[in-house]
């Protein structure tokens, strides 16, 4: 299904039907026109002014006196940030935890589809897959909460490595700096790998059956089917979800950190998006044209990952997206 | 002969091999499916031990699928004696129903419009929505923008900012794109207008993808707290139920000496709130979408392949 918008998208369209702009044709379409009107009205004030707010990275705003009366200050927020130790720590967080949720998510989704996929028995097989995507429509509260849980002193973690000797007392997990990326990716597997699996199964069902029985007359057993057929036939999935997603991978870290996180791992738990937080809601700290700042590196970085990861997909003769 | 008895020999050698292989492999396969189904489900039954459980008794821990000392205190707690829960439970239901019958209406409608083919403007209105998925202004120039327009400390910067969103109308417009043209051309013989086409023609047709973006916007406002502390903190009349959760949560978390670094077991004794009443709001939060899951799960699954895309 992919690879039909994907070809769309490839040879340029040429649209016979394309009406002509006549006065005709507008007398007939008005209603259509005018409710776009409308939309386009909403979408100006919803989407296009914050855009337009960005100028105000480049004034020392104050709310009171507004972007007309606010002082233009040039380039100094942006000195101001790459000066901050703080903001390229939030930096690298952001990127690394990105990464890291990246990775594991696409793997495990595809080994849980893959398995998943081997399952002979119907009901089973139906079972396990509404159970594996039933995290992914609780909120992030509801999954820190478990989180939380299952990591105090007396939940479920410290009370089996306790049971088995492995611990003597109870460990503070979220406490400890070195675990926390760790938690963050664990937590999301826990709540997305069925949903993202999802894709990968129905992408497995297009695979065509005749590559599976030429693979067992040539004495393929069942794990060479999955490693030389299976995987084969899932990699332009792969490709296009991997290019969609590394646009966000400095979308991935707000919710669960700012959340999850705690005086003690603030160092590796802040995120670029906890960082803008902060600049907003701070009422003594407050500076907009900072938080702004800050913002617009994000969506720039994340826009430039797009189109590299697009530029090399293209070179490489992969799936691309535009 | 021999020849081929040998290779005969060699294929019922070969067979038996991949037969253990079979076996070996469904055992572990289903053993880790098991594992993962256990995983996933035993935290949320863990929570609902939990919430039935006596809070003084709790504290203890060790217990896991079943209360140890039944009690409804902590449910009697959050229905009756939270004044915030019982406002975030009406203004979530209430952002839950209008949110997602508006935000139906608006993206149908613009679908409508974006998947007629001879409408005069087609390609340029839908480059100007395909635009807004991919730049967007931030959180903090939609905040100074919100306050201009006196959205925030309101329950309407809930439902109007995120009534229309591309992602949804490009599903809805895929979906309408697979309908017939001939079906239009027959109605606008009989004289219909575009509103009516819309209304009588395209919209029966389109219940399917109509019932999952609506579950999709639904979870979604179901779910919703951060504009909530954003926009609303300092007004708990708009609170909602997840914001409330999360402010339970952070009560806990504090006086379980994560954040103060503190050891759990001397705080723990003074809670402010106790793990008990905070389970139960977890289930109480959660419990709508498990209780519909089943019967909705389909839609949500279609959803993502009807577009062929995945948010």
């Amino acid at each position: 299904m992919e690879n039909s918008i994907l070809k769309s998208k490839r040879t340029k369209e040429v649209d016979i039907n394309k009406p002509k702009l006549t006065a005709k044709e507008f007398k007939r379409q008005w209603i259509l026109v005018v409710i776009s009107a409308v939309y386009v009205i909403y979408g100006v004030i919803f989407y296009y002014l914050p855009l337009f707010g960005w100028i105000i990275a480049f004034q020392n705003f104050i709310y009171a006196k507004g972007i007309g009366g606010s002082k233009w200050v040039g380039l100094d927020k942006f000195k101001f940030l790459f000066k901050d130790k703080k903001f390229l720590m939030v930096i690298r967080n952001t990127f690394c935890m990105g990464a890291l949720n990246l990775i594991f998510s696409t793997v495990m989704a595809i080994v849980f589809a893959i398995l998943l996929n081997e399952v002979k028995n119907r009901f089973f097989k139906k079972s396990i897959q509404t159970i594996s995507y039933l995290p992914h429509f609780l909120s992030w509260i509801i999954v820190v909460a478990i989180v939380h849980d299952a990591l105090t002193s007396t939940g479920i973690i410290n009370d089996l490595l306790m049971r088995f000797g492995i611990l003597k007392q109870p460990y503070q997990y979220l406490g400890d700096p070195k675990l926390f990326w760790g938690i963050v990716v664990i937590s999301n597997l826990w709540k997305e790998t069925g949903w993202n699996a999802i894709i990968y199964l129905a992408a497995i069902t297009s695979i065509d059956p005749c590559l599976y029985e030429s693979a067992s007359i040539d004495g393929a057993g069942r794990f060479q089917k999955m490693l030389y057929v299976t995987l084969p036939g899932l990699r332009p999935t792969i490709m296009i979800l991997l290019l969609m997603n590394i646009g966000n991978v400095l979308n991935a870290g707000f919710e669960l950190q700012y959340l999850l996180g705690n005086g003690l791992v603030q160092n590796v738990s802040r995120t670029i998006d906890i960082y803008v937080l902060d600049w907003a809601m701070d009422a003594r700290n407050m500076d907009y044209s900072l938080g702004t700042a800050a913002g617009i590196f994000k969506t720039v970085v994340s826009m430039s990952f797009i189109v590299i990861a697009n530029y090399i997909a293209k070179k490489r003769g992969d799936e691309r997206l535009f | 002969m021999s020849d081929i008895s040998g290779i005969n020999f060699e294929k019922i050698k070969h067979k038996k091999k991949m037969a253990t292989e079979d076996i070996v492999f469904t055992i572990l396969n289903t053993t880790f499916l098991v594992l993962f189904a256990v995983v996933t489900l035993y935290p949320i039954l863990n929570t609902l031990a939990y919430s039935f459980n006596d809070g003084n008794d709790a504290v203890r821990g060790g217990i896991y699928l079943l209360p140890r000392k039944w009690s409804l205190r902590s449910y009697h707690e959050i229905i009756f004696e939270r004044a915030g829960i019982r406002v975030g439970a009406k203004i979530t239901i209430l952002r839950t129903v209008l949110g997602t019958l508006t935000s139906l209406f608006a993206n149908a409608l613009l679908s409508y419009i974006l998947s007629r083919k001879k409408f005069l403007f087609k390609s340029g209105l839908s480059l100007f929505w395909i635009i807004t998925m991919y730049a967007s202004g931030g959180l903090v120039p939609t905040l100074i923008l919100f306050r201009y327009l006196h959205l925030t400390s309101s329950f309407w910067v809930y439902i109007i900012p995120g009534m229309v969103a591309a992602f949804n109308v490009m599903v809805m417009r895929t979906y309408m794109l697979g309908i017939p043209d001939s079906l239009e051309e027959a109605a606008q013989l009989e004289g219909a207008g575009y509103m009516r086409v819309f209304a009588s023609i395209i919209s029966p047709l389109c219940k399917p993808v109509y019932a999952t973006i609506a579950l999709f916007v639904a979870v979604y406002h179901w779910n919703s707290w951060f504009d909530a502390m954003l926009y609303n903190r300092f007004d708990p009349q708009y609170t909602t139920l997840q914001y409330e959760l999360m402010k339970l949560l952070d009560s806990v978390s504090a006086s379980t000496g994560v954040a103060s670094g503190a050891q759990m077991g001397a705080s723990a004794q003074n809670t402010i709130t106790p793990i008990t009443v905070r389970a139960a709001a977890t289930i109480a939060t959660m419990a709508p979408i498990v209780a519909l899951y089943p019967f909705l799960q389909r839609y949500f699954v279609t959803g993502l392949t009807i577009g062929g895309v995945k948010e």
